[in-house]
């Protein structure tokens, strides 16, 4: 049996603490008023001098030549100047739920990514894994307190806590003709009730499995294991739908005026990734800690060799979305990938050589697959790059250019992390870490790359 | 120069393993060993050296991705740098997206066909070349292990019939 290090759980409760405090200063400082919002931007340019000062006068001249090309002739008017402050309010009044919704659905995603690559084990009847099929419970057990968190982010965006969502305004749809076309999806109640739908099915799989899995160590035949591989090749099919209209209501439609159709997919990979690195990683601090003797070199180079492989995955995804629009160049599409890179050059960038060039390089070599402190470092890059990937989907909707790494997306990290950490390795004290009569558990023990 | 060498069939895998280890033991050199199939960890058993073609291959991709830069920002940037269809041909980088599936085809194609013909040289294949097997029944079903004699003629015989051996011929061999 595992038992929690007490510096381990000391830190997380830390991480928890500190994440809180960063989170509530978030919350207590976001400007209530349009003047307060202003008096905000002010002070922040004339904080930065220099450099930062002529960026938003850039800025400034870039949107006036936006305005006039829009608008033809028309001049700044009153109720245009008020409109926009009204909008830089709601920016402003964002960026602590945003930060708080980019880090409740990262750390969220890790564990529905290990989810799915748990199921993918056991429909494949994989024969190397069933040795951390423990590990990935544990992480997965993460699902009902992040899914149930992420629901109440959602339940109260809804009630209008905050303005995320735009198509949850009523006045801002009846002035625009797209989200009315789009009302009968994008509807309050049956965006909740569909967000339910897709975290039960979820957390029903993960616990039915788990006890599966563990009736399967006590009892004297194999039965428990063959209904863990057919509810395990059925949630697969259900996954894969409700992980795709997921991505549309709890991501895509921050930006209700876009869409794509390899969306689904795109952030699919980002939660597979993320998730089969921290499957590394967990698996690599037990060992060290002397937890998991049976685990050898070349589970975690299978491990380093997923990480590989759906990091260009993921690269080949964000390429094939970003390509075919920035291609075609139609206004409607364009626009998503014209604010991102505008506003956020380095996150949008940054992010392609965290996730991509990086692993490729570190990873391609064999023997650096099975050297587990250069997994850990790829592994602490790509959950990085995978969190800007989250934040470069979620903040340019919904702070657009007031976005900024500060107290409150640092102290979304570490409350997550935090919670999430003491979540997954309470669940590892459970039960033992090694199946024990898996069919395949002596072919793990043997498994050798 | 001509040489006598020691062949030694053998019928199965596992016990071909096994000689190969038993020889290493008593310090004879294995010269080579014929299979009709990879016989896994064969190369180890032999202590051969690990290959280094991925390395090769990961230098040709590298030039492969070369060639497709320099040829693209040639022809469609600096030659004739045309307005087609509103592309911005201004510079490389302001037009790459769409160079892009050129230039991972590229790199694809030179790390894999180079590699191929590394491969082929290194280990000397090519079309109307001699075959070289010393009997025909290691391409079927048998496994032959050719050891180079120095006077020992006996000993070795002795130690390769212990190990298992269902023939044991000794020949002249051109080198």
């Amino acid at each position: 049996m595992y038992t929690f290090s007490n510096r381990l759980k000391i830190g997380s409760f830390i991480a928890m603490a500190v994440g809180l405090i960063c989170l509530a200063t978030g919350f207590l400082t976001a400007p209530s008023t349009v003047e307060e919002a202003k008096a905000m931007v002010a002070a922040h340019d004339d904080g930065h001098g220099g450099g930062h000062g002529e960026d938003a006068l850039h800025n400034s001249a870039a949107a006036d030549d936006e305005t006039v090309g829009h608008h033809g002739t028309e001049t700044h008017s009153e109720a245009h100047d008020a409109s926009h402050d009204e909008h830089l309010l709601h920016q402003l009044q964002n960026r602590p739920w945003s930060a708080l919704y980019v880090a409740a659905f990262f750390f969220f995603m890790i564990s529905l990514g290990v989810l799915a690559f748990y199921a993918v084990q056991r429909a494949a009847q994989a024969g190397w894994s069933p040795l951390l099929f423990r590990v990935m419970e544990g992480i997965t057990a993460y699902l009902v307190p992040g899914g149930i968190i992420v629901f109440v982010i959602l339940v109260l965006s809804v009630l209008h806590m905050n303005h995320m969502f735009v198509w949850m305004d009523a006045e801002v749809v009846a002035e625009d003709k797209l989200l009315q076309g789009k009302a009968g999806y994008l509807d309050a109640t049956f965006f909740l009730i569909r967000a339910a739908i897709f975290l039960g099915g979820w957390i029903f799989y993960r616990e039915y499995s788990r006890k599966l899995s563990l009736a399967q160590d006590a009892s004297d035949d194999n039965s428990n294991f063959v209904k863990n591989f057919r509810w395990s090749a059925a949630f697969l099919v259900f996954y894969l739908i409700t992980e795709s209209m997921m991505s549309w209501d709890w991501i895509m439609s921050v930006d209700p005026h876009w869409f794509s159709t390899l969306f689904g997919w795109y952030v699919f990979a980002s939660m597979f990734v993320s998730g089969i690195t921290v499957i590394a990683m967990i698996t690599i601090y037990l060992k060290s800690k002397g937890h998991l003797p049976d685990v050898n070199d070349s589970h975690i180079h299978d491990l380093a060799k997923f990480m590989f492989g759906i990091s260009i995955f993921w690269t080949y995804l964000w390429f094939s979305q970003f390509m075919l629009i920035w291609y075609a160049n139609i206004p409607e599409e364009v626009t998503y990938f014209i604010t991102r890179i505008e506003d956020y050059k380095l996150p949008f960038f940054g992010m392609l050589a965290m996730n991509f060039i990086f692993p490729l390089l570190v990873l391609m070599n064999s023997d650096y697959k099975r050297v587990n402190w250069f997994v850990i470092m790829a592994g602490i890059i790509i959950l990085f790059g995978h969190y800007m990937d989250v934040f470069n989907m979620i903040m340019p909707a919904t702070v657009g250019d007031q976005w900024y790494i500060g107290l409150p997306e640092i102290g979304g990290i570490l409350f997550f992390g935090g919670l999430f950490v003491y979540w997954v390795f309470n669940t590892l004290t459970k039960q033992p870490l090694q199946p024990k009569r898996n069919p395949f558990i002596e072919e793990s023990r043997q498994f050798h790359y | 120069m001509a040489s006598k060498v020691i062949q030694a069939l053998y019928t199965d895998d596992d016990i071909l393993m096994h000689a190969v280890k038993k020889v290493r033991a008593a310090h004879h050199h294995i010269e080579e060993v014929y299979t009709p199939f990879p016989v896994h960890g064969l190369d180890k058993a032999m202590g051969l050296a690990d290959t280094r073609i991925a390395i090769t291959s990961f230098m040709y991709g590298c030039l492969g991705l070369a060639v497709a830069i320099l040829m693209m920002n040639y022809i469609m940037i600096e030659d004739w740098p045309q307005d087609i269809g509103g592309k911005p041909s201004f510079s490389y980088l302001e037009n790459m997206p769409a160079f892009v599936p050129i230039m991972f085809e590229l790199t694809v194609f030179f790390a894999a066909h180079l590699m191929v013909i590394t491969f082929y040289l290194r280990s000397r294949m090519w079309p109307f070349k001699n075959a070289e097997n010393p009997d025909v029944r290691t391409t079927d079903d048998h496994f032959l292990m050719e050891i180079g004699i120095h006077d020992n003629e006996k000993e070795l015989t002795d130690l390769l019939w212990d190990t298992g051996a269902v023939e044991i011929n000794v020949t002249e061999k051109e080198s």
